[in-house]
């Protein structure tokens, strides 16, 4: 019988989850593919939430709040996606080193 | 008889406003027929109006004939009210029905007169306001609206001399009206106020009102009385052209001659003469002022009928008779005897306007020549203008059985036995009345009889003039012969109505001795003897003897070049009073040059070097603070902006290194 899936193992997968995302959203040149490291790092953080909300006697809030936090995510997907098509319209480009108008 | 009368008083100098802002706001618009249609329409329903005024006070007892009508409350102080308000009394119904009547008939003549003048509507606009502010001035219940009315005549009067502007003769003489008038207004204000502080000291009652200042007249000091007469006088010198005022009606003949003969005749000149009758209880009690106001009277009567008697110009003839005709009036009212100025004022109304309507047929006729000279003989070829034109000078000459006699008979009487006339006036008004004569018919005379002295061209084109311009003239033809027996006097065996008419308004007035009846028949023996005598003798040398006239002139040089430049009175006051204000003028320029130029430089100068002084101030100590912290800001900046690069991926790895500095820090 496999040995029973733990809190630390969970917390270790969130832990892996959210690094990779960080490293995808310092590292991608392609605005989609931050955002994907983004959507990486909000998961890793809702596999915190229900994990935590399993093992310990908090009851369900920790999983209600797993579900806020993916639709708010998609909200805040929909509305990346909707900036980097005005951008591209504007540009003609989504890599991010070329996005410098900001430039002081 | 029609008491809605008593509330709507007030269209009756409405009614011809309206026309006038109609046409001077849109006329240039309109049609000519619709211009002249309101023009006449609106002044026509005035005079029905105070015709049914007329028939309503007639219908009250003797003793109550007079109705106020207040519309509106124009000024409301504390103790100080001003109403918009009207005084209907035989005094100003009798002038209401002259100016809107006379005025009527001369809007009328006006369509054939002015028909192809480019300005028509204006015109009509400007003829509608002269009757407006006249008939206001006559109306009103207090000085100071009849103030408003007196300055609206001088304006009109101003506008319409002035009319044909591109001549700039034409511009002077409405120039040298308002300019006169304005002298003779300062006296009147400076009258009215003094008047108006005295009573209000005296009483408290601080009113315009002439009902209130009838009423507390008697408590004023004679000494302010007789004072403010005179300053009212001094006004109405101006308006009446009198003596030393009079120098601009003769130019107010640039005018077209309709208007000529609505300010000679129906307003306008006629405003002193009411203003002195409408003010008889305050000149009761200021007997000098009376003085005063019956020998300048006379003196104008006659030396305005000297001046007339050489003119060539027969628009210039007709000026000098009606300033002659005004002293009249002065006369008239002067001595006391108000009924008689205001009846001789209407008589005249009705032969001078009709002689200027006249003389503007003729001119007409003749192609704008004005020069009697060159005239003569015109009476075949104009019947009706010369008819009526006799007719009217039958009347001025104060020949039996027309206006004119009966009127300038009661004045001349009332001269002779009045306190404040006696011989020397009552001569200086004969001897008028002997020129009047001469120079009307040597005017007659030389216009419509004997050969005719113009060119073939202008002799070809004398016409009869179109009906429009012939009617009024009948009208008043009519008038100018049967308006006298209104006033017949009591001699006759006959009731003096219109003298009984106006007693109630001069009840307070001056009480006149009483002549007896044979002192009055031969009165009238020597103004009669006086008019023949001017006939005659006119007719003697401008009739028979037609190479006397030349004659005489070369003879009595002097005296001929004297009277044809009008005693050089003209030139006098250019002279001295012009000239001196100008040195005047030049003398407060070099002052104006000099110390307040001075002054004023001083302090600019002074100004300008303190403002230099700031200036530097500014620049180096103020400034230098400002861009300093600025150079500050900004030099900080370029060393801060170097993190501003633009790129999203660089913040975020600021923030991750942050972030792990942080967890290191908390958790090791």
């Amino acid at each position: 019988m496999a040995p029973a899936v733990t809190l630390t193992d969970y917390l270790i997968l969130s832990g892996i989850l959210f690094s990779i995302g960080v490293f995808g959203v310092l590292t991608r040149k392609n605005a989609i593919a931050v955002l994907m490291g983004v959507e990486l790092m909000l998961n890793a953080a809702n596999i915190n939430l229900v994990a935590f909300s399993k093992f310990t006697d908090a009851g369900v809030v920790g999983q209600v709040f797993a579900l806020f936090s993916i639709v708010i995510a998609a909200a805040e997907v929909a509305v990346a996606l909707a900036i980097v098509i005005s951008i591209y319209k504007v540009t003609r480009t989504i890599d991010l080193d070329k996005e410098d108008t900001m430039k002081g | 008889m029609y008491p809605c009368i008593e509330h709507c008083i007030w269209l009756i100098p409405l009614l011809p406003l309206t026309g006038a802002m109609v046409n001077l706001l849109i006329g240039s618009r309109l049609p000519r027929p619709v211009t002249h249609t309101i023009a006449i329409g609106t002044i026509a329903t005035s005079f029905v109006l105070s015709v049914i005024a007329y028939l309503h006070i007639v219908s009250l007892p003797p003793g109550q004939r007079q109705f106020i009508d207040t519309v509106y409350t124009w000024i409301g102080l504390q103790g100080f009210r001003v109403g918009l308000s009207f005084l209907v009394d035989p005094l100003s119904v009798v002038m209401a029905l002259i100016v809107s009547g006379v005025g009527s008939v001369i809007h009328l003549y006006s369509v054939g007169y002015m028909h192809g003048d480019k300005r028509y509507s204006r015109y009509f606009g400007f003829l509608n306001l002269f009757a407006f502010a006249m008939l206001l001035l006559v109306l009103s219940n207090s000085i100071l609206l009849m103030f408003v009315g007196w300055e609206g005549v001088g304006l009109c009067s101003y506008l319409l001399i002035g009319f044909w502007f591109e001549k700039i003769e034409n511009a002077k003489a409405g120039m040298k009206a308002f300019v006169v008038n304005r002298i003779g207004d300062f006296g009147f204000i400076v009258g009215f106020m003094l008047l108006f502080t005295a009573v209000g000291v005296r009483t408290g009652t601080w009113s315009l009102d002439f009902g209130v200042i009838k009423s507390n007249i008697g408590l004023v000091s004679p000494a302010i009385l007789t004072a403010v007469g005179i300053m009212l006088f001094v006004g109405a010198t101006g308006k009446s052209a009198q003596i030393p005022l009079y120098v601009w009606l003769p130019d107010a003949m640039a005018g077209p001659t309709p208007v000529s003969a609505l300010i000679h005749a129906a307003t306008m000149v006629t405003a002193g003469v009411y203003m002195v009758a409408r003010m008889n209880f305050l000149y009761a009690l200021a007997p000098d002022a009376l003085r005063v106001i019956a020998i300048v009277g006379a003196l104008t009567a006659f030396f305005a009928a000297t001046i007339g008697l050489v003119q060539n110009d027969i628009k210039k003839v007709l000026a000098y008779s009606t300033v002659s005709q005004l002293g009249y009036m002065f006369i008239g009212v002067g001595v006391g005897a108000f009924g008689a100025g205001i009846f001789h004022l209407m008589t005249h109304a009705f032969f001078k306007a009709l002689l200027f309507l006249g003389s503007g047929s003729v001119i007409h006729a003749m192609s704008g020549e004005q020069d009697i000279r060159k005239m003569g003989g015109l009476s075949s070829k104009m019947p009706i203008t010369t008819t009526t034109f006799v007719i009217a000078s039958l009347a001025i000459m104060g020949v039996p059985g027309f206006a004119g006699f009966f009127s300038k008979d009661d004045i001349l009487y009332h001269a002779y036995i009045s306190p404040y006339g006696g011989t020397f006036v009552w001569l200086l008004g004969v001897v008028a009345a002997v020129l009047t004569a001469f120079y009307m018919t040597r005017l007659v005379i030389l216009t419509f009889y004997g050969n005719p002295r113009m060119d073939h061209h202008t002799a070809e084109h004398v016409h009869e003039s179109p009906k429009t311009m012939t009617i009024p003239l009948i009208i008043l033809a009519i008038l100018s012969a049967i308006g006298g027996y209104i006033g017949m006097p009591a001699i006759f065996g006959v009731h003096n109505v219109f003298a009984q008419f106006l007693a109630p308004v001069f009840a307070s007035g001056v009480r006149l001795p009483e002549g007896s009846v044979s002192l009055e028949w031969t009165l009238m023996g020597v103004s009669v003897l006086a008019a023949f005598s001017g006939i005659g003798f006119a007719y003697y040398l401008y009739g028979v003897r037609t190479e006397l006239p030349a004659i005489m002139a070369e003879k009595y040089n002097t005296a001929y070049r004297w009277l044809l430049n009008k005693y050089y009175v003209d030139e006098f006051y250019q002279k001295y009073i012009v000239g001196g204000l100008m040195g005047l003028k030049d003398l407060l320029g070099v002052f104006d040059a000099r110390i307040i130029d001075g002054t004023v430089n001083g302090t600019a100068r002074l100004g300008r070097r303190l403002a230099d002084f700031e200036g530097a101030f500014d620049r180096v100590v103020v400034d230098g603070a400002v861009n300093a912290v600025g150079d500050g800001i900004v030099s900080a900046g370029a060393v801060l902006r170097k993190l501003q690069n633009g790129l999203v991926q660089n913040y975020l790895i600021v923030a991750v290194i942050g972030m792990a500095i942080l967890l290191s820090l908390v958790l090791l």
